[in-house]
Formats: C-alpha cells, sequence, structure tokens
C-alpha cells in the first residue's frame, strides 16, 4: 500500500487542487487588479451579485459605454465590408491609448463617417435622379415620336411646359413638384405623364392606372438600360421607363397619386427635338460632373475607412476585454465603508503565488496606498474541477468531457483513454492500409498545426483538426493492429517471413479442398497470410478476434473497477473498498475473469474443448463431469468455488453498505450528542465525501439509499454479463471492416482488372478508390469511433466515474476571443 | 378526425408547432418586467432586452434611443418570427396564419383612408402601419374617395375584398363610415375567420371557436361603449356585432340598447366568464375594462398552449408577443416621461 502511495503524481489522474479565496481589493487598484487577473486567467470570480440585474449594478454605466463603442465598432466594421476593403491586419506600431481617448476618437470617427455618407446619398439621390431623367429622355423619346404626328395640340402645351421646367431642373431640386405643377393653359385634350418605376411593380402599377382611369389611358413601356443603385440597400435595381396617356385633369391627379403611391419618379419629356437635345446634353454633362464629384466622395470615405481599419482588431479587443473586466467587476460587492471592493472565486493552489504577484502588481502599477489583502476560505460548495491539459491530451480529456465533467479530484479516466480509446478503435479497424492513408491525413494536420489554429475553420475540419493527435493515434494503432491481422486493403503480405503452411505438391491444386499441411515454424508475428481465401479463414479469424475482445473487455472493465478502488482510496472511503470493490472484483472474474482463464488456456494448449459448453454447464449443472471439455486438473471444483463465490458476491454488495451507512449516521448524530467533536478525525477518515455532503441535509433516508445500492448492484451484476457481451462489438465492427475491404478489393477492383480493357479498369479503380475514401476511410473511421466512444463511456466508465462536478471557468482574456469568434 | 390529430399532425405540423413553443419559451417573464419596470432610462431597457430575443435587434441602434425604435425593432422580431413560420408552412397551415394578419390589414387600410382624409402625408402613415398588416398597393388606397372606389381599386385583390360586400357605398368617406367600415370588415373577417376553423375541426376548432368567440364578444362590448352618445342606430349597432360568441344572440338585443355603461355590466354580469371581468371595475368606470380584458384574454392565450397538435398556438403566440410590444412600449414611454408610478397601469403579464 505503501508503494502505491510513493508513485509519482500524475497531472492528469486527479484535478487541481483548488481553494476558494477571497479578494478585498481598494476601488482605485480594482480596475487594473481585475485586468492583470484577466491576462493570467486563473481565477474564476463568483457572482456576488445573482439577485441584482444588470443595470443596478455598479459599473452598469461602464458596461454599457462598452456596449456602445463595440456597436460603433460593429458600424466601422459593417462599413469596411461594405466598402469592400481588404482587411489586412497592420502591423505597424500602435501607441497604446486610453479607454476615454479611444472612445472620442471613435465617436469622433462615427460623426465624421455619418456625415460623409449623408453626404454622399444626397449625392447618389440627385446621381440617380439625373440617371433616371436621361434614361426617361431617351426611351420616352421614342414613345413619343410615334404619337407626334397626331398630337398637335398638346404639343405646345408641353413644349411651354418642359420650358418652364428646363432651366431649372439642373439645379437637383425634386423633379416631380416642378413636374406635378399644375399647367394652367390647356385643361382637355390629350397629354401625358412620363417616369420611371422599379420593374417588380410594374404590372400592379399599370393595373391600377387601368382601374383608377376606368381604361381610358394609354401606357407605354420600355425596360431601362441601365440599373439603378437604391440608395438605402445599397443594391441595384431594375427599373422600367414609362409613358402615360390621358387626358383630364381628374384623370391626371389620380395618375400622379398613384405614382407617388408606387414610388415612381415623374420627369418631363419635351417633345420638341431640339429641346430634347439640350435637355439631354445638359443632363449628360452635368451626369458627369456628379459622377466625378461622388467618385472623390468614395475614395475620401474609403481612405477614411482605411485608416479606421488599421487599428480596429486592436480596438475591438481593446473594447471587449475591456467589458470583460467590468462585467467581473460587477460580480464584486461594495463593503461597509464603499472603499473597497470584495470579490470571491475559486482558483488552483498552485496559482496562488502568480496570482499574489499579479495582486501586487497592481497595487504598485496604480500606486495604491493599501494593498490588495488575497486569503483563502472555506467553502460550501464543492470546488470546480481543473485538468491542466496540453495541445495533446485536450482531444482526450474532450471525449471524457463529453460524457461528464469529473467530480472534484475524482479519477480522471482520460489518464488511460488516450491509450485505449485509439487502441480499441484499431482491434475495429484493423488495416495497416487504411491506416497509413489516416497517419497521412493525421500528418498533415499536425504539420501544418501552427497554421491552421489561427485561421477559422470550418466546423467539420475543426472536429478534425481538434481532434488530430486522437486521429494519429489512431492511425498509428490500426497499422498495428493491421500488422496483426495481416490487412492491407484486404490483401495479405508476407511481411514477417515465411508462411508455415505449404502445399501438398507444387500445382496447389486440392489446397481449397484437402487444405495445406503445417511445414515450418510458426509466422512469427501476427496472422499467417496463407489463412487469406482459406475455407476456414472466417471460422479461425471470427474464432480468434472473439477470444480477444473477450480478453480485452475482462481486462478493461477490471481495471475500471480498479479506479474505483484508487477513488475509494483516495477519498478514505473503506466502506466502499470492502462492500463494494471486493465483491465486484470477485463476482466479475469468477465468471469471466474465469472464462478469459480458460480462453488463455486453450490457446496455450490447444485444447478442442468446447468453451460455450463449459460455461454454460458451469451454471447448468456444475457438479456433472466436463468429460472432454476438461481443460486442466481440478477444473470441476474451481468452477463450483468460482460460482459460490460469484453468488455470495451479489448479496455482499447489496445489503451491507446501507445499513453500515446507517449506523454510522445514527451514532453521529443520535447516539452521542457531543461524539462529534472526537470522532471526526475518525469519521472523516471513513467518510469524508458523504460527511462533507451531510452537512447540508442531515436527513439520512434509508429507503433511499437502499433503493440506490440496490440499482447500483443489479446494475453492476447484469452489466457484467451485458458489457461484457458489449465487447464483441470489437470482433463484430473488425469483421464487418474486413469483409467489407474484401468485396471492394475482390468484387471491383480484381472483376475489373480481369478485363483488358483500359476503360473499365479505370473505372473499375475510380469506384475502388471512391468506397475506399468514402465508405472505409470515413464511415468506417466514424462508425469505429463511435463504438469506441460507447466502449468507453458506458462499460469503461460506469464502473467507477461519477462526472457530476463542474468544469473550472477562470476570468480570461484568452478565452475571451474564443468565445467572440 | 378530433382525437386523432396525435397520428398525424406532427408530419406537416410538428416542426411548426415546435417552433412557435420554442418562441414561446422566450416570452418575458414577470422577473423581466419587474426588472424592466425599476429601469431608470431607455438605455437601462435596451441594456436588459440585451439579454433577451430582441437583443439582436436592438445592439446595433445608436445611443439616443426612442420609444418608437425600441417598439418599431420588437415589433420586427415578431415580424420575423412570423415570416420564418409562414415560409415553412404548408396548407392549412399557412392559410391559419395569414388569417392571423388580416386584422392589422383591416386596421392599416383604416388608417391610411382616415390619414389620408385629414390630409396627411401617405409616407408618413405607411411607417405607422403595422408591418404584419402591409399589402402590396397599400399606398394606392389615398386615391380612392369613397368607398366603392376603395374596393375598386384596391381592395378587390387583397384578401380583405370579401369582407367588403356588405360595406360598399357611394358615399364619401368619413370618420363615422370609416369607423363602421371598420367593424363591418372586422365582424366579417371574425366570422369568416371562425368558419376556416371549424372547417379544420378537432382541437384548432375548439380552442379557436373559444378565442375567437371572446373576441367577438369583446369587440361587442367596446363597440357599444364607444358607440354611446353617437348617431349609430340601435339597428345600426347590432349589425356590427359578429354572429357567435357568447352573446350571441341575446346579449347582443341587450347590448344593442344598453345606454350607459351600468347596463352593458349588467348585460355582461350574466355571463360568468365575464363576470369576474366585470367584478373588478367599479361601477360606471370603463377605463380599466380594456386591461381587464387583456389579462382575461392573455390568461385564455396561454392556456392553448396547454394542448398539443393545434394550431391555436400560433395564434396564442403572435396575440402574446403583440400584447408583449405593448407592454415595452408602455413601459418605454412611462420611462421616457418619467412617469414611473403609472408603469402597471397598462402592463399585463405574460406568466
Amino acid at each position: 500500500m505503501d508503494y502505491i502511495d510513493n508513485l509519482p503524481p500524475m497531472d492528469l489522474m486527479r484535478s487541481e487542487k483548488m481553494t476558494f479565496v477571497q479578494l478585498i481589493m481598494p476601488v482605485e487598484s480594482a480596475h487594473r487588479a481585475v485586468c492583470y487577473l484577466g491576462e493570467l486567467g486563473l481565477l474564476q470570480f463568483r457572482d456576488m451579485n445573482d439577485d441584482k440585474s444588470p443595470f443596478q449594478r455598479t459599473f452598469a454605466n461602464q458596461v454599457k459605454r462598452c456596449a456602445e463603442m463595440s456597436r460603433k465598432l460593429r458600424f466601422f466594421k459593417d462599413q469596411i465590408n461594405k466598402a469592400g476593403l481588404v482587411c489586412s491586419p497592420c502591423l505597424a506600431f500602435q501607441p497604446d491609448i486610453e479607454l476615454e481617448e479611444l472612445e472620442a476618437q471613435l465617436a469622433e470617427h462615427e460623426h465624421e463617417l455619418n456625415e460623409m455618407n449623408s453626404n454622399s446619398e444626397k449625392l447618389q439621390q440627385t446621381y440617380n435622379e439625373l440617371l433616371e431623367f436621361k434614361i426617361v429622355l431617351q426611351k420616352a423619346c421614342g414613345f413619343l415620336a410615334s404619337s407626334h404626328s397626331h398630337a398637335a395640340i398638346e404639343e405646345r402645351e408641353l413644349d411651354e411646359h418642359a420650358y418652364s421646367n428646363s432651366d431649372d431642373y439642373v439645379e437637383g431640386a425634386s423633379l416631380l413638384e416642378q413636374e406635378t405643377r399644375p399647367a394652367s393653359s390647356n385643361q382637355s385634350g390629350l397629354r401625358f405623364v412620363s417616369g420611371i418605376v422599379c420593374k417588380s411593380k410594374v404590372l400592379r402599377f399599370e393595373r391600377m392606372l387601368f382601374r383608377a382611369t376606368r381604361g381610358n389611358m394609354f401606357f407605354n413601356q420600355a425596360p431601362a438600360d441601365e440599373q439603378i443603385m437604391d440608395p438605402i440597400s445599397t443594391e441595384m435595381v431594375e427599373k422600367t421607363v414609362f409613358v402615360v396617356f390621358f387626358s383630364g385633369e381628374q384623370a391626371r391627379l389620380k395618375i400622379l397619386k398613384i405614382c407617388e403611391a408606387f414610388g415612381a419618379h415623374c420627369y418631363p419629356v419635351p417633345e420638341d427635338i431640339h429641346k430634347h437635345r439640350q435637355i439631354t446634353r445638359e443632363v449628360s454633362s452635368r451626369l458627369v460632373d456628379l459622377e466625378a464629384t461622388l467618385d472623390a466622395g468614395i475614395r475620401h470615405r474609403n481612405k477614411a475607412l482605411a485608416s479606421i481599419e488599421g487599428h480596429l482588431a486592436k480596438w475591438i479587443n481593446m473594447v471587449r476585454r475591456e467589458k470583460a473586466v467590468y462585467d467581473t467587476l460587477n460580480m464584486l460587492n461594495f463593503d461597509v465603508t464603499k472603499k473597497c471592493l470584495v470579490g470571491e472565486g475559486w482558483c488552483p493552489i498552485f496559482a496562488k503565488t502568480q496570482i499574489q504577484e499579479a495582486l501586487r502588481r497592481a497595487t504598485f502599477d496604480s500606486s495604491s496606498q493599501v494593498g490588495i489583502i488575497f486569503h483563502p476560505m472555506d467553502a460550501v460548495e464543492s470546488p470546480p474541477t481543473y485538468f491542466r491539459t496540453n495541445r495533446f491530451t485536450s482531444a482526450f480529456q474532450e471525449i471524457v468531457d463529453a460524457y461528464g465533467v469529473a467530480r472534484y479530484q475524482e479519477a480522471n479516466p482520460s489518464v488511460y483513454t488516450v491509450i485505449t480509446f485509439p487502441f480499441l478503435f484499431a482491434v475495429m479497424f484493423g488495416d495497416w492500409g487504411h491506416g497509413i492513408c489516416l497517419l497521412l491525413g493525421a500528418l498533415f494536420l499536425i504539420a501544418r498545426e501552427s497554421k491552421l489554429c489561427t485561421q477559422k475553420l470550418g466546423s467539420f475540419m475543426e472536429m478534425l483538426f481538434g481532434g488530430r493527435y486522437v486521429l494519429l493515434l489512431m492511425a498509428l494503432f490500426s497499422i498495428y493492429c493491421g500488422l496483426v491481422y495481416n490487412e492491407f486493403f484486404s490483401v495479405p503480405f508476407h511481411i514477417f517471413g515465411r508462411s508455415a503452411y505449404e502445399c501438398r505438391d507444387t500445382s496447389c491444386r486440392d489446397a481449397q479442398t484437402a487444405g495445406l499441411l503445417k511445414r515450418h515454424d510458426t509466422y512469427p508475428f501476427g496472422v499467417d497470410p496463407s489463412w487469406r481465401g482459406s475455407r476456414s479463414e472466417l471460422a479461425f479469424l471470427n474464432s480468434l478476434k472473439m477470444k480477444m475482445s473477450i480478453l480485452l473487455g475482462v481486462v478493461q472493465m477490471n481495471l475500471g473497477i480498479l479506479i474505483s478502488y484508487f477513488n475509494a482510496r483516495f477519498f478514505g472511503n473503506s466502506v466502499d473498498i470492502r462492500y463494494q470493490f471486493v465483491p465486484q472484483m470477485i463476482f466479475l472474474n469468477s465468471l469471466f475473469g474465469y472464462l478469459s482463464l480458460l480462453i488463455i488456456v486453450k490457446w496455450c494448449t490447444g485444447s478442442q474443448a468446447d468453451l460455450y459448453h463449459v460455461m454454460i454447464y458451469m451454471f447448468l449443472s456444475p457438479t456433472d463431469n466436463l468429460g472432454e471439455n476438461q481443460l486442466f486438473w481440478g477444473q470441476r471444483f474451481i468452477q463450483i468455488v468460482l460460482l459460490l463465490l460469484a453468488l455470495v458476491a451479489v448479496p455482499w454488495m447489496l445489503f451491507p453498505k446501507p445499513f453500515i451507512l446507517k449506523k454510522l449516521h445514527t451514532a453521529r448524530y443520535q447516539g452521542h450528542a457531543y461524539g462529534r467533536l472526537n470522532t471526526s478525525e475518525m469519521d472523516l477518515e471513513v467518510e469524508p465525501d458523504s460527511a462533507r455532503a451531510r452537512q447540508h441535509h442531515e436527513e439520512f433516508n434509508f429507503s433511499e439509499v437502499f433503493v440506490h445500492q440496490m440499482i447500483h448492484s443489479i446494475e453492476f451484476v447484469l452489466g457484467a454479463v451485458s458489457n461484457t457481451a458489449s465487447y464483441l462489438r470489437l470482433w463484430a465492427l473488425s469483421l464487418a471492416h474486413s469483409e467489407l475491404s474484401t468485396v471492394f478489393y475482390e468484387k471491383v477492383l480484381l472483376l475489373a482488372w480481369g478485363y483488358d480493357n483500359l476503360i473499365i479498369r479505370l473505372v473499375g479503380l475510380a469506384v475502388f478508390s471512391f468506397a475506399t475514401a468514402f465508405i472505409l476511410l470515413m464511415m468506417e473511421t466514424l462508425s469505429a469511433f463511435l463504438h469506441a466512444l460507447r466502449l468507453h463511456w458506458v462499460e469503461f466508465q460506469n464502473k467507477f466515474y461519477h462526472g457530476d462536478g463542474y468544469k473550472f471557468r477562470p476570468f480570461s482574456f484568452a478565452s475571451l476571443a474564443e468565445d467572440d469568434d | 378526425m378530433y382525437g386523432f390529430e396525435a397520428l398525424t399532425f406532427n408530419i406537416h405540423g410538428g416542426y411548426l408547432e415546435a417552433i412557435v413553443r420554442g418562441h414561446r419559451a422566450r416570452l418575458l417573464t414577470a422577473a423581466d418586467y419587474n426588472n424592466l419596470c425599476q429601469c431608470e432610462t431607455l438605455e437601462d431597457i435596451k441594456m436588459h432586452l440585451s439579454a433577451t430575443e430582441y437583443g439582436p435587434y436592438l445592439q446595433n441602434e445608436p445611443s439616443p434611443l426612442h420609444t418608437t425604435t425600441i417598439v418599431e425593432k420588437c415589433t420586427l422580431k415578431l415580424v420575423d418570427d412570423y415570416k420564418h413560420m409562414l415560409c415553412q408552412a404548408t396548407e392549412p397551415l399557412s392559410t391559419f396564419l395569414e388569417y392571423i394578419t388580416y386584422g392589422h390589414m383591416i386596421d392599416n387600410v383604416v388608417l391610411i383612408v382616415t390619414g389620408t382624409l385629414h390630409e396627411r402625408d401617405v409616407q408618413e402613415l405607411l411607417e405607422k402601419c403595422h408591418p404584419l398588416g402591409m399589402f402590396d398597393s397599400i399606398a394606392s388606397l389615398a386615391v380612392a374617395q369613397n368607398m366603392r372606389e376603395l374596393y375598386r381599386l384596391v381592395l378587390v385583390d387583397t384578401p380583405l375584398a370579401p369582407y367588403f360586400s356588405d360595406c360598399i357605398t357611394s358615399e364619401d368617406l368619413d370618420d363615422m363610415n370609416i369607423e363602421i367600415m371598420r367593424n363591418t370588415l372586422y365582424k366579417a373577417y371574425l366570422e369568416d375567420f371562425y368558419k376556416f376553423c371549424q372547417k379544420l375541426g378537432g382541437a384548432t376548432a375548439e380552442i379557436m371557436s373559444d378565442l375567437l368567440a371572446f373576441e367577438a364578444d369583446r369587440r361587442a362590448v367596446n363597440i357599444t361603449i364607444n358607440s354611446i352618445g353617437t348617431e349609430l342606430t340601435r339597428d345600426d349597432r347590432k349589425k356590427l356585432y359578429s354572429n357567435f360568441g357568447l352573446l350571441y344572440p341575446y346579449g347582443h338585443e341587450e347590448l344593442a340598447v344598453s345606454e350607459d355603461i351600468d347596463q352593458v355590466r349588467a348585460v355582461m354580469e350574466k355571463y360568468p366568464p365575464y363576470q369576474s371581468i366585470f367584478a373588478k371595475l367599479s361601477f360606471g368606470e370603463s377605463q380599466m375594462l380594456d386591461k381587464a380584458f387583456n389579462e382575461e384574454e392573455v390568461k385564455r392565450l396561454c392556456l392553448a398552449f396547454d394542448q398539443q397538435f393545434h394550431y391555436a398556438v400560433f395564434f396564442a403566440y403572435m396575440r402574446l408577443r403583440e400584447q408583449e410590444v405593448r407592454n415595452l412600449m408602455w413601459i418605454s414611454e412611462c420611462v421616457a416621461q418619467n412617469q414611473k408610478s403609472r408603469v402597471h397601469d397598462s402592463v399585463v403579464f405574460i406568466f
């Protein structure tokens, strides 16, 4: 026992020792201190103002300011994206600036941008109007020319009309109004309104016009050649030019109203050719001017944006940090004097000195008179779980955490998962050809590690990249298992020397019927390649893999129970050792441990005994003679003893524990009222876990405990059988994998190769490589992965793992950036 | 098929029902309202709402906030929810969802027509319209001079067209007959919706008929109270009541002849479900009636969620969200005008 205690400590085995600490910070240095702690990232603050809503907290104003700043930054980012500037990280030296300064700067930039935007919007609007006018002029001219001949009166009117407008439309004011100015002269006769409307609205527009004028109108339309930019959404919109002919003032009012309702812009078009030309010329020249102005404006704006963009990443980061700091400060309480902030939280014990150092630095840097007080406290709740993982172990820890976060200081299964997980995967995925493919993939990911971890990946790649070291080990182990199974894309190889078997004669004609002869030494490593293609191949491999699966399963389950012993030992819980660990060990090993023993004996002696028979009749009639199935002397006696042991083990793990717990409880709380102080030392040793728990709820509910124990025992007893059977999935998946790859190799590749035709061969090769890549390498990997996962979560971890802890989430700037992206 | 909805409902409606129940779970709770009522400024309200469903809609609003912005953005969230559901819906659920918006359409039509009558700017009016009740040619409503034109020009294309058959007159529009038009349309709409729900059958019909009956009765009471002292004749008044609901037909007879609020009260107290509402009010008071009705409605809408496999949850969700937006509007108005003592006057807690 001392030997075990003296083993070097394993970092990952137990979660870090945590301590509950209290911080008392003077107000003037609190901000800086929290800042430094965020950089350190090793202290988890507890929210002490749980009952307060966000705006009632102390630093609500600062948080609001930060939110406002980040809104501005988002606005800039949006503007930069809209302007299509390429985000290039600016490496130039940027001086550190204060938050207040930044706030002022941001406000200034925003104001500037808004002004520029509104200016360019105005310009854009004028530009649009002119452009629309130009298009209308071009298109409407065509319609008017056709109606020119039979509209003499109206011409005069419209001439006047256009004349009155032509000299001031260039001022850029709304052209619509001028057009709608009632023409005083002729109230009757045929008149027209021309304008431009969105293409999507044309049909409804026309229908509405038709209804409103009771069909007394003529509608002409033509699509505009150019698309026009919508100033609000900055999208290009297709528009249609229209000319409506009608008669009467009433109709005109109605039509203008409808135009307004549909957002159609009306422009006057002169019918006189000269006027028309003149106006067109003017409009065009004005357009050119405006375009130049607009371009200059955009250039100016882009320049401003580019200068912002250089700082943007830094600013965003800064504001995000600042907000996090204030959010954390909001979790703290003021003490009675209102001069100090009091915070509580968890930190790992090893980090205490670092934290103290950071706090000292904060005091010094903020030139505070009073130091920050940092001292450990007692806590009621159980501490968070914190494992210090590196990039290799983190993926395995994730696999375990996905099931449940370890209880504080509980044995961590990921220590074993690092090896057992890839190994069990490989047992199901044993093929060194496929293994090499996986290995190449994993090596590729690892080689580009430094590059990939900085850039953003898709969710699928992210997963692959996160599990790159899992993938690496999985690949290595599947190469190993593939060598043991002697499978390379289902082709056997003579790597480790000569096959032990040979044909009876040189022609090898009766190899399939009479079989082979063993001439040489046993094949030194793995499965003899001669088994491949033989009649008894499946029978041999199935028997081998099934037995192997059971051996692996029994070993892993034993490991699980053994870990429960170490857990109990660690927590000083002798009841668990005596009434849970020991009977469990006996039960499992007297049945399935014995089976494993039989398997090994059978392998070593080459006996013909039927193990099914032995195991079944061990229960049905243990006293019967084993006959030819006897593997060793005294087997019957051993079987009877083992059976009895297993029978005894069941009540052993069921009954004593609840009664003992009850006795301990009554002894502690009712028997001797003052006994607690004296026995606390012993009690802690006996059962500190439940003792701690009972400080909260002292009620001892016997029936609950008993039912709990019953469920546990039944689960274990039934689980011993079903879990062992469950490990047979190792065999089943491995069989499926090898059969699938055989099918693809023989029925696709070899079949295609049989034809003397290049195309068929190529098609065969293509099908084979696709099947290998997608079915064998992707889907089979996934299924083997999932089964390995299940074996760990259910069969292995249910023997010892509680997984009801919670993760240590320190306040850290590093994790802040990850959350945001 | 009553009782067998469970068999087939989820084929088409399961996804959307899950969605709508998810939305319902994110409605603001009493705790949220308590916090909101303690807000000092609109910024505080924004800060509190940023932790709710409304967060993404408000986060990019520049700092001097206005009540209208908050309400607009919150309504936008409702509209987005609705549009998402409508996109996913198949028949007959999509028709059901469309029915929900007709009420807003009627309100918008009335708003625009009244607005143009008082010579307001159309764009300004359009901004005030509820986005759920928008239809394509709504802006051209301004062209119409009388009911007949209104119908012939614009409304004939909208789903409201059939409801219009009762109010096509050549009279020029004025405030009175616009209001009558609104109520006639509403009556036709409610009756149509009621018939549609009956056609759907099952739990939808059962729950919706209850909810719509409540709505119809509530409108009947409101019409009565609003028409007291106007030139509306008894027969005309009676014509505006929907032909279903708890009050139909005998309650309508009595309501039609009521001349003051206490007579209305006497009529309503004969109906047990409405007794509790009027029990809360003192005699002669009608100010708090709206709130009492709203509270009762919210209670009934929440009950709709207790049953599964029916469409009434969609109706209930939309109504609850609208109530929530109204609450937010009231709270932000109170906060903006420093009338915090009146916050509780009109806020209806949903949970």
